[in-house]
């Protein structure tokens, strides 16, 4: 698009400018007609909302509380089954009810959207510059070819995209998810939008690539002037980001207002649990985090009352009768006039007033008389004082060491025609200890080789290279009947509850699966599985049901059970909390404490949220590149990083706390982590490090040419592979 | 990526050797060619018997790996021996090729383009109308062997032309015998003559790209991309014709490839019936005249063709998907 | 009743909403899934009657009434008669006794060694795999038609037509097994599949409890398919003779005897192919409807 028609594209929007809404979305339900004689799915049952010029709203909630279909609906992207009714108006132009002809014409142009998942978001057979162009085409099919190619070599640009005039050709798949996640920003801005929805959009990211798309996403506000309405889960990446939230629970807005009100004065015990349960980076707290307990209901068998009150630690009986409307705090109904009304009578919520502070509790009043916390109202669980942490690190046993460990696996080309064509240096030569009672972190981001290295651990075979020794037996040597032995010491819990349990089988045969495998009999068998599901807070009446039947969080306590059955002195931990919704996250994280307090377990916990990290970690171990670049006492590392990439992996996890997460300042690493397939020489992390370019020449030639080595540093027990860890990063 | 084909395709000539000798030797130990001679009339002596199989190398008193040498040394030349009356294998092998290739090359164009086209619009069309009517339709054909769509066409064409009073319809031979006119009164036999094998193939051919073409769009319909392709501003018609249908032709055509191969086998009963003398005919002709030569000759032909078009579907899979290209 | 919840952001539709149980969710899937329970009617309809119907028939399978050749349907002869005078009710009946029976053994036999085959090269990988797959390659070359030609004369006899059996299964697990493998191979990866590798199970075990269980629905569908698929190629031999060879009669070699009086003596074509085509077709409804409602990806597609 050439300036001219920008310019006249801006002046035919500008009449909108100014405070009147750009999208107001009011009353919209979503319903899923239930097939086959399953009941009707409620989605979205009456979410209003509106956005002006410039602002940005977020829309938080878990998953399945109707976030994404609220705003699929608006996009008319919904399948013609979908019964919407409500409305949604755009610059004042009602949408819904518009044939898909006319709402394409909106759509990208007016309206665009930025979606979750990169990986699958982008055609595969076309390449990435066209399908740009094919954005600006669509919408003006007069601009010539060769205009639009050159408006989508400018949009690559605009998103970071190195190269961008040769990137133009290149295919979806050989393009990072955060550089895909780059051109459907770039998809999105292409026709200066008004408003732009984005849905969940650094959720599939890592941290220092979602701290890149964050940024981007504030340069195409800038860009655009367009309002942003940003859906997420993760109550960090909006709170300096959005001016307005709308917490979304079971299809309903449940609380609504200023980012500050929401995050400092929630008047909602859903909103506060939910910021209660999230581990934070910024705060040494050892203890138990606030659990949510119970489940979300299922969006087609709701509650009669408040959809929140089975899991709400201050429900009353009014709670259950009808659903509470979405109201300005302190003005519910009294309870004696809930207790008059009609039983499940709907709720009228209160439209007025985009900017106040709306509760859909009945208790609000009370909560912001009473200035509760979640604290004050959530009961918080007793997690006992672990007793090996008594005697000093270096006299307790050697759980687990890993000398020089190195994984090289061969890197193949195509899948027709599968070759090889060089490899990857997976697992490059890590060390570290575990000791008996203590939880070592492995930290990282995707493809660093914090997961290769949990295989060839597990495997318990001798490495390519280096040792591996489980309760100071070196697997290298192990026989047969040895190994087997060995396995009833370790066990692992896997990240993703859905494929870590057979389908088929259950619970029951779940569980005793290693207790039968090696050996146990019959009737000890059966004692045994029921005493570790009601370890793990099951009921023993789950035990013959199937692991379709249980919630993420559910799921993931029969993998703990299933991993304590042989009674393991090492447990490891692949992101065993990573695919849960915050409010059940608490919950396992909780448990995990528990069991390592009673039963004196080690851990290895792998995972990439730092957050968490630092609530269970006793030391810390960051990996990039199939290297350890730092590693020590958890507290030491947290509060003074040594390693360039410690610190901006530390510096890029948003915090949920708007007030300080505006004020503070990120680094933002340039680019994507090189290919382990082709680390560069010397350093590892030389090519993105911030600090690298503040060094001298000499200095540089030093990163270039020689690895650095893990070398103690501040006098603790910390060690870093930096050449200069005692120089400020330039931020 | 050269020696990975190279190695490949040293895999292919190997498999092709294997199951061509394994064609030879079966036929050459369990078929009878001096039957064959033996009950000829007037019958002929015992020594002339041997002297005509001992010329075609085919006499079952010498040795089977002598027998065998003897015709693997001239495959590797490109002889693949005499039939049983004394013809050139090799040179008849391209003729019937000829004929069989004529034929399945329309069939399956036709087939799998209405296939596709069908299958496409039906997974557009999920459980409606035409999506039901189109299922009905394919899995009724694919119920019903070749043999028996073959034989009731052939019903249904004979009234026909009773009908009509004029042979329109013709359902034996390539072309009328001795037929003689203008180029266009051959080719207008000709064509009377194609139109029933070609569309009992074709019909066979639709239901099963249909069926496909039908399951690999309803695989792409749900896809994020097709949704990403509405939110820039497409039409949901455009996304799907323009992101769908383009993103699930690609495994129809690889298949179609595949298809095309294995047909050439599979076009046999249509040949038998309708009295074309391509490959497959040749073959069930030959194996109850026990000719050993043209049993082994069509085997490796046909190894050759199912191996040839695996290999172009993957290269053209590979050249049609940048996920995969090489 | 606890509930099923997305693990990751919500999909764009939500599933459907879970079932209080797998068997009884199935159970609802196959009846909801009209071609399965059609197809299912159909099969036990044709069963009947190929168990039944030459027992209520008047006339043994072969036997010939030689006051009645090529004779349209009486009261006598149901169905009519052929030219030898046999009794195309009693010979259809039976020859589609053989015909099911052919194609559910085939069916099995082939089913069975592709999982096998395929299970054990996905899971084992390595050299195994590619010996494996190699053979299934070279099954794929060999000249199925000629070596069934060729050994046709050995159908004959006592259980002759169990030698059909083995070879038509011989070639036809090829496919399957190497699909059979692609899905082992990315099962393997499978948490669960590690985890049970962790604790020590065996792999064949692991083959045996977690692999193949976890693919069976697609199996019993892909097996169905096969069934169809072993009666029309029998059928298909049947015609040049080189299929079932009497006395054992198939329902393709009613059909290949009748087809040359199918424009003359229409009742000698019509009845047995009748009985095929409405026979495979049910089979099919049942094996297309059961690979919709067990095929876990297709759920997605249901509106």
């Amino acid at each position: 698009m050439s300036t001219d028609t920008v310019a006249a594209h801006r002046a035919a929007h500008s009449g909108h400018t100014g405070d009147t809404p750009v999208l107001e979305v009011t009353d919209l339900t979503v319903t899923f007609p239930g097939t086959n004689g399953n009941p009707d799915v409620h989605a979205v049952r009456g979410v209003g909302y509106s956005v002006s010029r410039g602002e940005v709203l977020g829309i938080v909630g878990e998953s399945g509380s109707g976030k994404s279909v609220s705003s699929m609906a608006a996009m008319g992207l919904l399948p013609d089954h979908a019964r919407i009714t409500g409305s949604v108006r755009l610059h004042g132009e009602e949408l819904l009810g518009l044939d898909d002809r006319a709402m394409a014409r909106k759509r990208g142009r007016v309206i665009s959207m930025v979606f979750q998942d990169p990986l699958s978001g982008l055609t595969p057979v076309y390449t990435v510059g066209d399908q740009l162009a094919e954005a600006v085409l669509v919408h003006d099919a007069r601009t010539p070819k060769a205009q639009a190619r050159a408006r989508a070599v400018e949009l690559l640009d605009l998103v970071g995209i190195p190269n961008p005039a040769s990137r133009y050709r290149s295919f979806p798949h050989e393009f990072s998810g955060g550089m895909r996640q780059r051109v459907m920003i770039a998809m999105a801005m292409a026709n200066h939008p008004d408003v732009i929805i984005c849905d969940e959009p650094t959720t599939a990211l890592d941290v220092t690539i979602q701290a890149q798309i964050l940024d981007l996403l504030r340069t195409a506000r800038r860009e655009t002037g367009a309002a942003i309405v940003m859906i997420t889960h993760d109550l960090g990446v909006v709170a300096g980001f959005v001016d307005r939230v709308l917490v979304m629970y079971a299809g309903r807005a449940v609380e609504t207002g200023g980012v500050d009100q929401i995050y400092h004065g929630s008047r909602m015990p859903y909103t506060m649990g939910l910021l209660g349960a999230v581990p934070r980076v910024d705060a040494e707290r050892r203890g138990a985090l606030v659990p949510v307990r119970g489940n979300p209901p299922s969006p087609s068998d709701l509650p009669t009352g408040c959809t929140f009150a089975p899991r709400c630690p201050i429900a009353e009986p009014e709670c259950e009768r009808s659903e509470p409307a979405l109201l300005a705090v302190g003005s519910q109904p009294s309870r004696d006039d809930v207790r008059d009304s009609r039983p499940g009578a709907p709720p009228e919520d209160d439209t007025g007033g985009a900017g106040a502070h709306r509760s859909a509790c009945l208790r609000s009043g009370e909560i912001a008389r009473n200035r509760w916390t979640a604290l004050d109202i959530y009961p918080v669980p007793e997690i006992p004082e672990p007793a090996a942490s008594a005697a000093p690190r270096a006299d307790r046993p050697e759980m687990l060491r890993v000398t020089g460990l190195v994984k090289h696996h061969p890197l193949t080309k195509g899948t027709v025609f599968k070759r090889r064509v060089g490899t990857v240096y997976a697992v490059d030569g890590i060390d570290f200890d575990i000791r008996e009672g203590e939880t070592l972190a492995l930290v990282g981001e995707s493809g660093c080789g914090k997961s290769s290295t949990l295989m060839e651990i597990m495997g318990l075979h001798e490495p390519q290279r280096g040792r591996v020794e489980v309760m100071g037996r070196d697997t290298a040597g192990l026989s047969r009947s040895d190994r087997f032995r060995l396995r009833r010491d370790m066990q692992i819990v896997f990240q993703d509850p859905m494929s870590s349990l057979d389908p088929r089988m259950t619970v029951f045969e779940i569980i005793s699966e290693p207790l039968r495998t090696h050996g146990t009999p019959r009737a000890e068998t059966t004692a045994r599985v029921y005493e570790l599901l009601r370890l793990v807070g099951l009921d023993t009446e789950h035990a013959t049901r199937f692991p379709a039947e249980f919630s993420g969080g559910q799921r993931q306590r029969i993998g703990i059970a299933r991993a304590l059955a042989l009674e393991p002195r090492l447990l490891v931990l692949d992101e065993p909390v990573s695919a849960l919704d915050v409010s059940i996250q608490a919950g396992v994280v909780n448990l995990l404490e528990e069991l390592q307090a009673r039963l004196g377990l080690s851990y290895l916990f792998v995972a990439h949220d730092l957050s968490v990290v630092r609530h269970v970690a006793d030391r810390v171990a960051v990996m990039y590149l199939g290297r350890i670049v730092e590693i020590g006492d958890t507290e030491f590392v947290y509060t003074r990083p040594s390693h360039p990439y410690t610190q901006a992996l530390l510096s890029a996890i948003p915090i949920p706390d708007p007030e300080k997460e505006r004020a503070r300042t990120h680094i933002v690493l340039d680019a994507d982590p090189p290919s382990p397939a082709d680390p560069p020489s010397g350093c590892g992390f030389r090519t993105r490090c911030q600090k690298f370019g503040t060094l001298s020449e000499p200095e540089q030639e030093q990163c270039v040419s020689d690895e650095p080595l893990v070398t103690p540093v501040n006098r603790g027990d910390q060690a870093v592979a930096c050449h200069f860890p005692e120089r400020q990063a330039g931020v | 990526m050269g020696k990975f084909l190279a190695r490949r395709m040293l895999n292919y000539v190997v498999l092709v050797f294997i199951a061509t000798s394994f064609a030879y030797v079966l036929a050459a130990t369990h078929l009878d060619p001096r039957a064959y001679f033996e009950q000829m009339q007037p019958p002929p002596s015992p020594e002339a018997v041997n002297d005509q199989l001992d010329s075609l190398n085919l006499n079952d008193e010498t040795p089977i790996a002598e027998r065998y040498a003897t015709w693997m040394s001239g495959v590797l030349t490109g002889d693949f021996g005499r039939n049983i009356q004394g013809g050139d294998v090799a040179s008849q092998m391209w003729m019937k090729a000829g004929v069989t290739l004529r034929l399945i090359t329309v069939a399956t164009l036709l087939g799998s383009a209405v296939g596709i086209a069908v299958g496409a619009y039906a997974a557009v069309r999920q459980y409606r109308g035409f999506d039901k009517a189109a299922t009905a339709a394919s899995f009724v054909v694919l119920s019903i062997p070749t043999v028996v769509i073959a034989i009731v066409v052939q019903v249904i064409a004979s009234s026909v032309n009773d009908g009509l009073g004029t042979q329109l319809l013709r359902y034996s031979g390539e072309y009328s015998a001795g037929f003689d006119g203008t180029w266009w009164e051959l080719l207008l036999n000709r064509l009377h003559h194609a139109m029933l094998p070609t569309f009992v193939l074709a019909v066979a051919l639709f239901a099963a790209f249909a069926r496909y073409q039908r399951n690999m769009m309803l695989d792409v319909l749900g896809a994020d991309f097709v949704r990403t392709a509405m939110a820039k501003g497409l039409t949901r018609r455009q996304a799907l014709f323009k992101h769908a249908l383009r993103t699930a032709l690609i495994p129809t055509i690889t298949y179609f490839t595949f298809t095309f191969g294995a047909l050439v086998a599979g076009a046999t009963f249509t040949e038998k019936i309708y009295g074309w003398h391509g490959m497959g005919a040749w073959l069930i002709d030959s194996i109850f005249r026990h000719d050993v030569h043209v049993v082994a000759a069509v085997s490796w032909f046909m190894a050759i063709t199912i191996m040839a078009a695996s290999f172009l579907s993957d290269l053209l899979y590979a050249w049609l998907d940048p996920r995969v290209r090489v | 009743m606890s509930t099923i919840e997305e693990s990751r952001a919500p999909a764009p539709v939500p599933a459907a909403p879970p079932a209080p149980s797998r068997l009884r969710d199935l159970g609802r899937r196959l009846i909801g899934t009209r071609r399965v329970v059609v197809g299912l009617l159909l099969l036990v309809l044709l069963a009947a009657v190929a168990f039944l119907g030459p027992l209520v028939s008047p006339w043994e399978p072969g036997e010939r009434d030689f006051s009645a050749m090529l004779e349209g349907p009486t009261t006598e002869h149901w169905a009519g008669t052929n030219r030898t005078g046999q009794d195309i009710f009693t010979q259809a009946t039976a020859g589609l006794r053989k015909s099911l029976l052919i194609g559910l053994l085939v069916a099995v036999f082939s089913t069975g060694f592709a999982a096998l085959v395929g299970a054990f090269a996905g899971y084992v990988g390595g050299v195994t795999d590619r010996g494996l797959m190699w053979t299934a390659d070279l099954a794929l070359v060999l000249p199925n038609f000629v070596i069934l030609a060729i050994l046709s004369t050995h159908f004959a006899g006592d259980g002759g037509w169990l030698v059909l059996v083995v070879l038509l299964a011989a070639f036809s697990w090829m496919v399957t097994s190497k699909m059979v493998r692609g899905l082992t191979i990315s099962l393997r990866e499978r948490e669960y599949i590690h985890a049970a590798r962790f604790m020590g199970v065996p792999a064949h075990t692991i083959v045996l409890r977690h692999i193949l269980p976890n693919m069976s629905s697609l199996l019993i569908a892909d097996a169905t398919i096969m069934v169809s698929g072993a009666i029309i190629g029998e059928t298909a031999l049947s015609y040049f003779g080189l299929g079932v060879q009497s006395p054992d009669i198939s329902l393709g070699m009613v059909i290949a005897a009748g087809s040359a009086f199918a424009t003359t003596a229409p009742w000698v074509f019509a009845f047995p192919t009748l009985l095929l085509i409405v026979m495979v077709l049910a089979v099919n409804m049942v094996g297309d409807g059961l690979r919709d409602a067990l095929d876990p990806q297709s759920t997605s597609r249901r509106p």
